[in-house]
């Protein structure tokens, strides 16, 4: 059940049996698979996942020290939902959705306390809400019947629930209120409210699932030109520590041209969730300049909170993230990290004791993670509108080794696949995405897209790019051996040109202002004035012009500072003019 | 309280005994050993009839007709401001013939996740006065950053430096009364030999006064090193968040307690993950680490330094991989550099301080701090990479250019990272040294490097030198 509903509607207690860490098992208790249950004399909240002749299992979402057999359980009969509505929007929950400023409130301490609940979306607060059906209008299920505005960016329509019938409208009201008020009536009896609850466990419905055709803008030179993800596509981001995962989807969550982003940080580091809710806040959104955070929403369960809301985290970000598809919008969600997220199910399996699949976790791993990234997609609406939730999900694999069972089961489901590099970290390359080994299978249906929104010959001149890159990589093979000066002066020019796409396109400065953000004209424009140097460099070689001297034309090296110049237009036009100049020049 | 003659069995470091009635999970235990002595232990798993627990001192001495006694609650630390210059166990009793504790509190051990909400980010400088930390992974107030070492290697004399060395250069300008400095220092099984380093340091140059210790050593019970890390964390975060000190914790060594972690799971027949560790292994080492930071309106802050020794020099044990994946980064030792003399043997390209970009630039050290030192990093890292080449086809193979990097690479060990660990080097110290380095180099080659910054701090007459030497 949702926090917001009384603990009134109790149906039976229980008696708990034992415990163990987060596993607590109980007797007498009569309830479904999935109920939310309250555990102890405490009531810390914890979830069935085992039920077994006159025995429930529970994993509870709170520290179980102290807790002891014979304390009560009381069953509240719903499962785990979490609580729609406007609000949320803005905000930071842990991983069953309770908000941490209000924790932090109603605990009076900056440390966790166990027992207290909170509401997912704040009760009192009242919203202005416009209707947008008068009576006598029929609406259906998923039919928006009002709009509020919920922050500066985001308008929050509020549907009728999906699990309704639907039907006349009989009364409609308008101006002030809280969640819980309603605001119209159908004539079959139904009232509808600005809130909803739905289980985490349950992907809200949805029509068809349609192929995308639109990128998902990164404003990251390597993601957007050589390896895109679409708007409602699914992509993993796996590396060993150290090699910038957070950092890549932080910018991410800042720079993607979605209308609403969910970030989770499931299990990560404290330090982190505080950088983003210190951070966010006074980022502007670059699509309308307001503030970041007021289209974001944060779930943070850091690695020390307990680990069966850490189970749960991913489930309430995707469920939220689909409530704000179902109006219409495109979500990204970020998931921080997918492999914390499969390590609590081990550990909760283990507690279990069931029978571990592949290095301990459990068997149902793999269909665990496929209906996770399944959530994802372009979808048909139920009330005929179009909305799409993009997936990115972070993955750690132990010792930076991809063959580990959730990496494999990740890529076997992910259609784009940026692989972190360690060496590349190690030399501060960043973002140290390996070109050779990462992929997306959404280029060639996104192409259209680039013709025709940035240029036509887009295609071309990415896989011109992606040739030198690969040609560079084979000669390094040589080069290790024999050394560069040994190689033909046409296979040092090559790779002189893949050495200014390397530092001067693939790398990107996150910390810097301008080279943070790199619109697609600017990643079309930087990777055009590269291919210039290379176009004029090799007519000045075939003509004759020793490669030593085409290397030291004093434009080239200007190539490396396209990402940072402010007025990148006229920066790129002069370098092209003089690079043109200078190596026409020297024949 | 409640006394039962009933375990029905004992194994490795495990006793289970028949309850009628109810005890909490956590809570700690007494068990009376005939011949009058009084071991301790902490409730693992309770069920009705039935309760596991673990002993911390070893289950030496036990029997089937040893007394059990439940205490009621989950275990405590004793906490006061007088803990400062005392010596305690690893199990928190005093071993410094010193006066009995008079605590002021007593803090649950098992301590809360802190909201992240209420956290501040670390951004405040720390200097170590090691160039390799300072220059290139800068630790911030409020961080975790490791050590990662290996057997033989100085990983000791390192941790030591920084807990002379550490300060954090405004406050010093100012009248200094800002927070006083404190260390809490937790070894979980380390040699005799190495508690007496560590001790004579702390006697030599007076740290003991402001530091907390706390020892389980080599052959202390491995159990014990289970509770020793979170008294040491509990005092630290007293001492932190209640009495406003800015507190060093050096925990070692950290693979002592994972072996401890692994030895309990092993007992309690459990379904081991990577290698043989427990599959909560991440959490639990969380658990640790995560108490480490600083809160919104509080004065203190808690900077943890853990080492830990790799196996095999493998980093992608599940020891040092899942304390990198929890840590805000580390410092990495390497064998090669100690064979070559380097002191501290801090290999800069493996390591990392995540928390360093907010820590540094102008106004908290110096505005030219971060692209001399992803400079450094990048002109450091060609010049490894040509090494192997110089094995292959000699150095004269070898362009001007590629010649300069190698130059660069050899100096940076010798002269940057190298400096003793009685060298206390300023932060403008470092960066100027890195100046000096950097301007071997080509100017075009720093593309790193703000061409105003460049102008400002690049060595010219160098270069004018090496250009007639061309």
């Amino acid at each position: 059940m949702s926090q917001a509903e009384d603990i009134e509607s109790v149906d039976e207690d229980g008696v708990i049996e034992s415990v163990s860490g987060p596993v607590v098992t109980a007797t007498d208790l009569d309830a479904r698979m999935n109920d939310v249950v309250y555990v102890g004399d405490e009531g810390l909240m914890g979830e069935v996942i085992e039920i077994e002749g006159n025995l429930t299992t529970i994993q509870v979402y709170e520290e179980t020290s102290g807790v002891g057999p014979g304390e009560p359980v009381q069953n509240t009969g719903e499962p785990l939902s979490v609580d729609l509505g406007p609000g949320m929007l803005d905000s930071i929950y842990d991983g069953v959705q309770r908000p941490l400023d209000v924790l932090e409130e109603k605990m009076g301490t900056a440390f966790l306390d166990r027992g207290v609940d909170a509401p997912g979306i704040d009760l009192e607060k009242k919203w202005e809400f416009n209707p947008e059906v008068t009576e006598g209008d029929t609406v259906e299920p998923g039919d928006v019947v009002g709009v509020v505005e919920e922050t500066i960016t985001i308008d929050h329509k509020v549907m009728v629930p999906p699990d309704y019938e639907g039907g006349e409208v009989t009364n409609v009201e308008s101006g002030e209120y809280t969640v819980e008020e309603t605001i119209v009536e159908l004539d079959n009896g139904e009232e509808i409210q600005m809130h909803q609850e739905w289980p985490v466990r349950e992907a809200r419905p949805a029509g068809e699932k349609e192929t995308p055709t639109e990128p998902l803008v990164t404003g990251q030179r390597i993601q957007d030109g050589l390896f895109p993800l679409a708007k409602g596509g699914t992509a993993a981001i796996p590396g060993p520590f150290g090699s910038g995962k957070t950092v890549t989807q932080q910018q991410l969550a800042k720079w993607s041209d979605a209308d609403i982003v969910v970030y989770i940080g499931c299990g990560e580091r404290g330090n982190e969730m505080t950088e983003v809710i210190e951070d966010f806040p006074e980022l502007p959104d670059p699509q309308t300049g307001n503030p970041l955070m007021a289209r974001t929403c944060l779930i943070a369960n850091t690695s020390n909170m307990p680990v069966a809301a850490r189970e749960s985290c991913i489930y309430t970000g995707i469920t939220i993230a689909e409530y704000y598809r179902d109006m219409g919008y495109d979500v990204a969600l970020m998931a921080d990290s997918t492999s914390r997220w499969a390590e609590a199910m081990r550990e909760i399996s283990s507690r279990l004791e069931e029978m571990p699949g592949e290095e301990g976790y459990p068997a149902y791993l793999a269909a665990a993670l496929s209906e996770f990234y399944e959530r994802a997609g372009k979808f048909q609406l139920i009330n005929g509108g179009e909305g799409s939730i993009s997936v990115v999900g972070a993955v750690s694999p132990p010792g930076g080794d991809f063959s580990e069972p959730v990496t494999q089961n990740t890529l076997r489901i992910v259609k784009t696949f940026w692989a972190l590099d360690a060496d590349l970290a190690e030399r501060r390359h960043f973002p140290a995405i390996n070109w050779n080994e990462s992929y997306s299978l959404y280029k060639d249906q996104l192409d259209p897209w680039w013709e025709s929104n940035v240029e036509s010959d887009w295609p071309e001149v990415r896989q011109w790019a992606v040739d030198v890159l690969d040609e560079e990589d084979e000669l390094q093979e040589i080069v290790q051996l024999v050394g560069k000066d040994a190689l033909p002066e046409d296979q040092q020019l090559t790779l002189e040109v893949a050495r200014y796409l390397r530092e001067a396109w693939l790398q990107q400065n996150a910390l810097h202002d301008v080279d943070t953000y790199c619109e697609p004209d600017k990643t079309y424009r930087m990777l055009q004035a590269i291919k210039t140097f290379s176009d004029e460099a090799f007519e000045a070689l075939e003509a004759g012009v020793p490669v030593e001297e085409i290397q030291s034309v004093d434009a080239a090296p200007r190539l490396n500072r396209m990402g940072t110049a402010e007025e990148w237009n006229e920066f790129i036009d002069e370098i092209e003019n003089d690079l043109q100049e200078q190596l026409r020049a020297l024949y | 309280m409640k006394e039962y003659q009933t375990i029905t069995e004992i194994s490795g470091p495990l006793v289970f005994a028949e309850v009628d009635e109810p005890v909490g999970y956590d809570e700690i235990v007494e068990i009376e050993t005939p011949q009058g002595d009084t071991l301790r232990g902490q409730v693992l798993e309770s069920s009705e009839g039935i309760v596991s627990i673990q002993v911390f001192e070893g289950t030496g001495g036990i029997d089937r007709n040893a007394s059990v006694r439940f205490l009621g609650e989950t275990m405590k630390m004793p906490v006061t401001e007088d803990l400062l210059g005392r010596v305690l166990d690893g199990s928190g009793n005093p071993i410094d013939g010193g006066p009995e504790i008079v605590p002021d509190k007593r803090q649950d051990i098992v301590g809360e996740a802190i909201n992240p909400f209420s956290r501040e980010y670390p951004e405040e400088f720390i200097q170590t006065g090691v160039s390799a930390i300072d220059g290139m992974n800068t630790l911030v107030r409020g961080q975790k950053l490791p050590i990662f070492s290996a057997s033989g290697l100085p990983h000791n004399e390192l941790a030591l430096q920084i807990a002379r060395q550490a300060t954090v250069p405004e406050e010093e300008e100012g009248d200094g009364e800002g927070s006083e400095f404190a260390v809490v220092f937790g070894a979980m099984g380390i040699t005799a030999e190495e508690a007496n380093e560590f001790m004579d340091d702390f006697e030599r140059t007076g740290a003991l006064e402001r530091s907390v210790v706390f020892m389980n050593l080599a052959d202390d019970p491995a159990v014990e090193r289970q509770v020793t890390p979170r008294l040491a964390l509990t005092t630290a975060e007293y001492l932190a968040f209640e009495e406003d000190y800015h507190v060093l914790v050096i925990l070692t060594d950290m693979t002592n307690y994972c072996e401890a972690l692994r030895e309990i799971g092993a007992a309690r027949e459990e379904v081991p993950g990577r290698r043989g560790y427990p599959g909560y292994m991440y959490t639990d080492l969380a658990q640790l680490y995560e108490r480490a930071g600083r809160i919104e309106g509080k004065e203190g802050s808690v900077t943890q330094i853990p080492i830990l020794t790799m196996p095999g020099d493998d980093d992608t044990h599940p020891i040092p991989d899942l304390t990198g994946y929890i840590t805000e980064g580390q410092i990495m030792m390497d064998r090669d550099l100690n064979s070559q003399g380097i002191e501290p043997p801090v290999n800069v390209l493996p390591s990392l301080s995540r928390l360093m970009d907010d820590g540094i630039g102008e106004g908290l050290t110096r505005e030219d701090h971060g692209d001399v030192s992803d400079q450094m990093y990048a002109a450091y890292a060609e010049g490894e990479d040509l090494r192997d080449l110089v094995n292959i086809v000699g150095r004269e193979a070898l362009s001007e250019r590629d010649n300069k990097f190698l130059d660069f690479a050899d100096r940076f060990e010798e002269e940057f990272v190298q400096q003793g660990y009685d060298t206390n080097r300023s932060i403008d110290e470092t960066l100027e040294l890195g100046w000096d380095l950097l301007s071997d180099l080509p100017k075009t080659e720093l593309n790193r490097i703000d061409e105003e910054l460049i102008e400002e701090h690049y060595r010219e007459d160098e270069t004018a030198e090496a250009v007639q030497a061309d």
